[in-house]
């Protein structure tokens, strides 16, 4: 708004500033993301702490104003999805949660899957490739990572078994993800090393050596692990086609592989500022009403017949700049981001809730920035 | 001012426009824009893709064979012209394979599997004698085999003709598979189109001296020849091939019977230009003293070429008229010596040249496709078995006269055995297999005129049965023949060409290409005749070309004169269009040359286009309902008149309409879709006619290469290679021709969401960023099959290979893992480097002698196992094994190895517009750029990729694609499909985009994904459909230290396969002379490649030796040990000069102190 109005004024003759407070044009650079027609401007956050010191004005990060300012708002919250606002924090800060989401917060998800037999036309990695896409209904925090020279137990590995078998004569059947069944004792398959059992009372070793059950753990003991959805598609069978094998399931991290990523996917977007810049009336105010998809606009009756256009809807701003595009549409409107004031969606695979998922990788943040300040003192 | 006149003039322009079609709307009956897309697959169910091949094989079936046999149908034996043997009928049979004496029939997918021959027998009906000397009896015989016929796949005698789906399924077959190639051992052949110059037609142009020429490639069933007629300092001569020199052309003509100079001048024409062009030549014939024919042939006679062996006295006589006769434009018949025709043939000859002389515009194009033939299986498989067919009678009536040639025979004479059918069959399969057609009847050898069908991608499959050869070598620089040619329009597709030596020689046939095959001539004569064509016999000289008249030619034949010629032609038309006469005949009236020319031979190129009367389509939009309803079908437009097919040359009678609306008066046709003039493989590129069109000639290139789905039977295939996609998708934005083809079944790509921008810097030259999470998530994972097979072999002395049961323990046990208790690798199995996959052992003598063949003991066997040799560390799972025997009666096994491939940096990928880039780094899926709605890109593409190439078309297909995906939609981005409906336009995209809240112009506001705020610029992001091709890094990657060694020069090998070392070639030796890097040169040359101590003399020079026993070095040639020096050489090097020395010549050493 400010910067039309600035006839040409010799430095001196410019009004003082007054200290400790930022001139407008300055302060709707530090806070806002301008998104003009050809490109968006001043994108990036100011962090130097003496940039304003000329100014009078401390840019420093302080913890007090943080804390004071920061606030957080759930919208939306589902068994999946969760929508809230996150104001008063940095870009890089929200960006941190979100690359945590996506890459370092741990679920299970098949690994290992031993085939027994497969006479589909689906390939056996291919087959297991999609095995290992499904996403499954259990807490991650119970388990442990497997490394490398553990052996598989009940503490690291989940067990499930799929055997579907399409009967000769009958028509083409789908196996799905409800098929998998959950095998709580471990693996059934005897280790090829091993000897016929000699000892009938002796359990064969297996692929796994688990020590007990683990629905006799009181977390799994209601409640049974399995795939979160029981309608994935897996494989079709044919007539006399089978499909035998056991997969196991294993703790990872989503920058290992994308299965064993917590979130569909996890995202901000910065909250859209609409901003009139002049009076829009009339005729004109109904096309610009009419020109946005999203309907941000909407009229308002300011008496006498005269309509004038009012921001009602900013939030649902798509940026699609309609609004801004064409004629001087763009001396009418402005469209902004506000910078510190974050839209956070997460979409949950369904491991974990998504405020849960959120929760986690605030604590995840907060180790890594223990380990830090461990390394550095 | 000038603007404003230019204004008002135009202004004017359209007020005169409007009342022009405020007039015309008025008078006109009403137009209305009929949607005729839907012949097009209408079209294409009753043709298929490879319509051509079909025709040609089934005409070739059906009436080719017939007609050779009839031909050649009698074998009569010369000892006794009595004993005879001749074919009444021939046919061929159903596919089918003798196997123990068991006649078992063949799908084309067995013989596939089996490596077999997919052929079928060809049966003939005899009439013989038997019975020896005084008692003969006439015998018939029915459905005698005389040899194999190879059968081409959905042809008539294929037992896949007229099959739906379900049936193809159960044959094992893809209903989307077009057939038209043959399946020869196993091996799928496809006869190439073979493009010539047009037989029997006068083509004038000019020698590489300038000279005007008319030359006449005859060809008739008895004989080929050709004929140049050429003008040479001023005079004519005729140049043929049994003369030793060139001959004037007047002595031709006397020799003729045209012993009169003034009725040659009438028959040119009484134009004196003519005659003073032609004067020299009368002259030089008077010089010579020759006025009479008997003169003439005398002259003509010294001329003749001599036959090495050949009775000279019989032959003296008449040697040039025969000549004359049976060679010298053999094209046209001579009927009872009556040279008539042939002389008037000469004449019409003589003056188009003079035309040609006396105005350059009168020159034909060689490169014009009107002038073109095509030549498909059927005609080259017809000379081929005329040839098999004639070698196979002359042989039995050798074998007759030899026993009948016996003095005394005891056994019943039985004519009919001595048919010996294999060497047809042989005959056949060899040369479909070499690809080499060596007919000696014919003087024809030509090579590589078969190639294994391209089973990479559907698209290349059907681009190679489409593909058109040249007719002359690729080396010829001379760029007449590779321009794109104006008449192909239509015909043959502008995009599809090969880059590099090829270019413009190889092309490719368009959508709606038909190839014509050859109808019987007799009917269209005595048509014409009845139609007012005045007979050549009764015309003079004079007559011949009066104004008003226009001579009418068939196929090349002068069959007279009309003198209403549009009239004869547009009756001509209509009863094509009645379907009173072949609705591929073309008639074709040539103003320039006053000639209306009809053609009815094989091998024109036509296609199908709606008539028009007086800019009205003759198709209405009840036509199209009948046809959407299903009560008619393509024929039935064809039928009643609607459409019709014009052959290049009558394309230049009409004048052809792009749309409806763009009909004026005197439009006679209207062209159905005009996308169709692009072939198969451009028909894939999305909006190609917004792309710089090098770009839609690359891409064509590259569809051939992408992976996806080759056809439904994929899976039981046992291809040597097969790539494969894991998860192919169709794309986003079609075209009408993906939808007719079938790309949208077996498609070759996947949509991608890609971002325009520049990141990280591992996306320069093309190169593209990659998603992770997207891999992760199976874009562009890949399968790679490649066969292995071994046989289990019969030895003569009837031992044989044996596979046994694997050790389960011991020193080879663990290399035996993966074998089952057969001996084989069991499928589904993981097979490592240096497996063992089959377990086999052959016998130590497999020649001679053997007691107890079977009951060998292992101690006479010794193991011939085979192990996998795949690249280490990589693990490929063997998919299938399969069990056939072979032509031998072998056990062949088959294993098919499998390999899952995910992209890896390095890999090729291109999208549909010719913009190929490799993986240039993959990063995580946080790293990347995500949008206001948490898209995050697959891939990344750098912009520098579209200014210089200019493929806005890919652009286009970005916002389409987006536009589709968010409103559920596919949109169509066909080739010029605009103002038909068949491509969105990219105002409605825009349009749709932004219904759906994104931005017009289709770029987002997009996050940084490494720092998290808003990047400086809205990008350009949508989905794109990448394919990706065959070349793949594992593939190509190759590095050694020390390794095998060539036996001969003790050098590293060389290439990959055998694991060799990367050379340190000339230039890049000539670098390092020039650095004076002498020690590395040393060192790459010699240390690190074949060093070898040698033993030199220092007195003569020459190579010693030496001796471990005694522990001395020697001299050979001086006898002693004195003064031998030891030094290093390369080995090749010592090579060399013993080399020398066994061909006489000393090299000699000489040595001093370094």
């Amino acid at each position: 708004m400010e910067e039309q109005k600035t006839p040409k004024i010799p430095v001196w003759d410019l009004p003082d500033v007054p200290k400790g407070k930022l001139p407008p044009h300055l302060e709707l650079q530090r806070t806002r993301v301008l998104c003009t027609s050809d490109a968006p401007t001043h994108t990036e956050n100011i962090r130097y702490s003496g940039a304003y010191a000329s100014m009078g004005v401390d840019n420093s990060l302080r913890l007090g104003h943080f804390r004071d300012n920061f606030r957080v708002e759930v919208i939306t919250l589902t068994e999946d999805d969760m929508e809230f606002d996150m104001i008063g924090i940095d870009a890089s800060l929200a960006n941190a949660f979100r690359r945590i989401l996506i890459a370092e917060l741990p679920t299970m998800a098949i690994e290992k899957v031993l085939i027994a037999n497969n006479t589909s036309v689906i390939q056996d990695e291919v087959l297991a490739h999609r095995l290992g896409l499904v996403p499954l209904k259990v807490d991650p925090r119970l388990f442990e990572y497997m490394s490398e020279n553990d052996v598989p137990n009940e503490k690291n590995t989940i067990v499930f078994k799929l055997h579907s078998r399409c009967e000769r004569g009958s028509s083409r059947i789908k196996v799905l993800s409800n098929e998998l069944q959950w095998l709580p004792r471990g693996s059934e398959f005897t280790l090829s090393t091993e000897k016929p059992a000699v000892d009938p009372t002796s359990r064969p070793r297996t692929y796994t050596s688990f020590n007990c059950s683990q629905d006799s753990l009181p977390e799994f003991s209601n409640n049974p692990i399995g795939p979160k959805h029981d309608d994935i598609m897996i494989a079709k069978l044919g007539p006399g086609q089978e499909i035998e094998l056991e997969a196991h399931a294993v703790k990872g991290m989503g920058k290992t592989h994308a299965k064993w990523s917590p979130v569909a996917t996890a995202w901000y977007r910065m909250l859209p500022e609409v901003v009139l810049l002049q009076e829009i009336e009339g005729e004109k105010a109904e096309e610009l009403v009419k020109k946005c998809p999203v309907k941000v606009f909407d009229i308002e009756d300011i008496g006498k017949g005269r309509k004038r256009a009012t921001v009602a809807r900013p939030r649902s701003c798509t940026l699609c700049r309609e609004c801004i595009r064409g004629d001087d549409w763009d001396k009418h409107v402005a469209l902004r981001r506000v910078k510190d004031h974050f839209i956070f969606t997460i979409e949950s695979t369904g491991a974990l809730h998504p405020e849960v998922l959120f929760t986690e990788a605030v604590k995840i943040l907060e180790d890594k920035c223990e380990r830090v300040i461990t390394e550095l003192s | 001012m000038g603007v404003k006149e230019e204004d008002s003039a135009l202004l004017n322009d359209l007020q005169e426009q409007g009342l022009k079609i405020d007039k015309q709307s008025l008078a006109a009956p009403v137009k209305s824009a009929v949607d005729k897309f839907q012949l097009l697959p209408e079209f294409l169910k009753v043709r298929g893709l490879v319509k051509q091949h079909l025709d040609s094989f089934n005409y070739f079936l059906r009436t080719q064979i017939k007609k050779i046999v009839r031909a050649n149908d009698l074998i009569t034996s010369r000892v006794d012209p009595s004993i005879y043997l001749r074919y009444k009928d021939v046919r061929i049979g159903e596919p089918s394979i003798i196997i123990d004496g068991v006649t078992e029939k063949l799908t084309p997918h067995k013989c596939r599997l089996a490596d077999l021959t997919y052929a079928a027998p060809i049966y003939v009906n005899i009439e013989y004698i038997t019975g020896s000397h005084g008692s003969k009896t006439t015998q018939m015989k029915r459905d005698v085999i005389i040899g194999r016929m190879p059968i081409m796949l959905r042809s008539c005698c294929c037992v896949l003709y007229g099959k739906d789906e379900e049936e193809l399924a159960r044959c094992g077959e893809c209903p989307l598979d077009p057939g038209g190639y043959f399946v020869i051992k196993g091996t799928e052949k496809v006869i190439l189109i073979q493009e010539q110059l047009s037989k029997n037609r006068i083509i004038i142009d000019t020698d590489k001296k300038n000279c005007v020429q008319a030359s006449v490639t005859s060809s008739t069933e008895a004989t080929k020849s050709k004929t140049v007629i050429k003008m040479e300092k001023e005079k004519i001569y005729l140049y043929l091939n049994q003369f030793t020199s060139k001959v004037p052309i007047m002595m031709v003509m006397k020799a003729m019977g045209m012993e009169s100079d003034q009725e040659v001048v009438q028959m040119i024409g009484r134009d004196p230009r003519y005659s003073e062009l032609l004067l020299p030549s009368i002259e030089d014939c008077a010089k010579e003293a020759v006025y009479t024919q008997y003169q003439a042939l005398e002259y003509l006679e010294q001329k003749v070429k001599k036959l090495p062996y050949s009775n000279a006295l019989i032959e003296k006589e008449g040697r040039a008229l025969g000549i004359l006769r049976d060679i010298f434009l053999a094209n046209i018949p001579v009927q009872q010596d009556n040279f008539r025709p042939k002389c008037i043939y000469v004449a019409v000859m003589l003056r188009r040249m003079m035309e040609a002389i006396l105005n350059k515009d009168a020159m034909d194009d060689k490169d014009y496709a009107g002038n073109k033939r095509l030549e498909l299986s059927g005609q080259l498989l017809s000379l081929l078995f005329e040839d098999l067919f004639k070698t196979m009678n002359d042989e039995a009536r050798k074998t007759i006269d030899t026993i009948l040639a016996k003095p005394s025979r005891s056994s019943r004479f039985d004519i009919s055995q001595f048919i010996v059918k294999d060497s047809i069959t042989v005959g056949l399969e060899r040369t479909l297999s070499t690809g080499n057609w060596d007919v000696k009847r014919f003087r024809m050898h030509r090579k590589g005129m078969t190639q294994v069908v391209a089973r990479l991608s559907y698209i290349g499959t059907l681009g190679h049965m489409t593909k058109v050869s040249p007719q002359f070598e690729k080396s010829r620089k001379v760029s007449g023949p590779r321009a794109l040619q104006p008449s192909q329009w239509g015909m043959l597709c502008p995009c599809d060409t090969p880059e590099g030596e090829a270019c413009g020689l190889v092309k490719n046939l368009a959508l709606m290409t038909h190839v014509t095959t050859d109808e019987d001539e007799a009917p269209l004569v005595s048509l014409c005749y009845s139609l007012g064509v005045e007979d050549l016999e009764l015309l003079s000289g004079e007559e011949l070309h009066m104004p008003n008249s226009y001579l009418i030619i068939l196929n090349g034949l002068i069959l007279g004169k009309h003198r209403r010629p549009q009239r004869f032609a547009n009756a001509m038309r209509k009863l094509r269009r009645a379907g009173k006469i072949g609705e591929f005949v073309s008639i074709f009236v040539n103003e320039k040359q006053r000639c209306v020319y009809i053609a009815s031979d094989g091998g024109r190129v036509c296609r199908p286009l709606v008539i028009a009367d007086k800019g009205v389509s003759r198709i209405k939009e009840h036509h199209m309902k009948e046809l959407r309803d299903g009560v008619r079908t393509f024929d039935s437009f064809l039928k009643d008149g609607l459409i019709e097919y014009l052959d290049v040359n009558e394309e230049n009678n009409a004048l052809i309409a792009l749309y409806e609306e763009n009909a004026k008066e005197g439009t006679t046709h209207i062209e159905i879709e005009p996308f169709t003039i692009l072939g198969v493989c451009a028909g894939l590129i999305p909006y190609p006619h917004h792309n710089q069109s090098p770009r839609n000639t690359y891409q064509c290139a590259m569809g051939k290469q992408a992976m996806g789905n080759i056809a439904y039977n994929e899976l039981t295939r046992m291809d040597t290679l097969i790539y494969l996609l894991v998860y192919p998708q169709r794309p986003l934005l079609t075209t009408r021709t993906i939808e007719l083809v079938g790309y949208d079944k077996l498609g070759a790509g996947q949509n991608a969401t890609v971002a325009v921008m520049s990141y990280s810097g591992y996306d320069i030259e093309d190169a593209i960023v990659m998603n992770k999470s997207s891999l992760d998530r199976g874009f562009g994972r890949c399968i790679v099959m490649k066969k292995m097979a071994a046989i289990s072999q019969k030895y003569e002395n009837g031992t044989s290979d044996r596979i046994i049961r694997p050790q389960r323990e011991g020193y080879e046990a663990e290399r035996m893992q993966i074998l089952d208790d057969d001996g084989l690798a069991a499928p589904g199995e993981i097979i490592r480097p240096h497996d063992i996959y089959i377990n086999k052992e052959s016998p130590t003598i497999t020649r001679g002698p053997v007691t107890s063949p079977m009951g060998l003991p292992d101690s006479a066997y010794k193991p011939s196992r085979q192990t996998y040799k795949g690249p280490e560390g990589e693990t490929a799972v063997v998919d299938r094994v399969s069990l056939c025997s072979d032509k031998n009666n072998n056990l062949c096994i088959k294993f098919m190895i499998r390999h899952t491939r995910r992209p890896e940096v390095g890999d090729k990928f291109s999208s549909r517009h010719g913009q190929k880039g490799v993986c240039g780094t993959i990063v995580q899926q946080e790293d990347l750029p995500f949008s206001e709605r948490g898209i995050c890109p697959d891939l990344i593409m750098n912009p520098h990729g579209f200014p210089s190439r200019m493929t806005v078309g890919k652009m286009i297909e970005l916002l389409g694609s987006k536009a589709g995906v968010s409103s559920g939609r596919f949109h169509y981005g066909s080739a010029f499909g605009e103002p038909s409906g068949h491509a969105d336009r990219v105002e409605a995209i825009s349009e749709t985009l932004v219904k759906h809240g994104f931005s017009y112009n289709g770029k987002d506001f997009i996050y940084s994904g490494i720092t998290g705020e808003p990047l400086q610029a809205y990008i350009f992001m949508g989905p794109i459909y990448y394919q990706k091709l065959k070349h793949m890094v594992l593939d190509k990657m190759h590095a050694r230290g020390s390794g095998p060694r060539v036996m001969i020069t003790r050098q590293p090998t060389e290439g990959r396969s055998r694991n060799g070392g990367l050379r340190v070639g000339e230039m890049e030796r000539d670098c390092l002379i020039a650095y004076g890097a002498s020690m590395l040169i040393y060192e790459r040359l010699m240390i690190s490649s074949d060093p070898f101590e040698v033993q030199v003399c220092r007195k003569c020079g020459l190579l010693g030796y030496y001796n471990f026993k005694l522990k001395t070095a020697n001299c050979s040639t001086c006898k002693n040990g004195d003064n031998i020096s030891t030094m290093k050489l390369p080995y090749a090097c010592k090579l060399l000069f013993q080399e020398l020395q066994a061909m006489n010549i000393v090299p000699r050493l000489k040595l001093t102190e370094a």
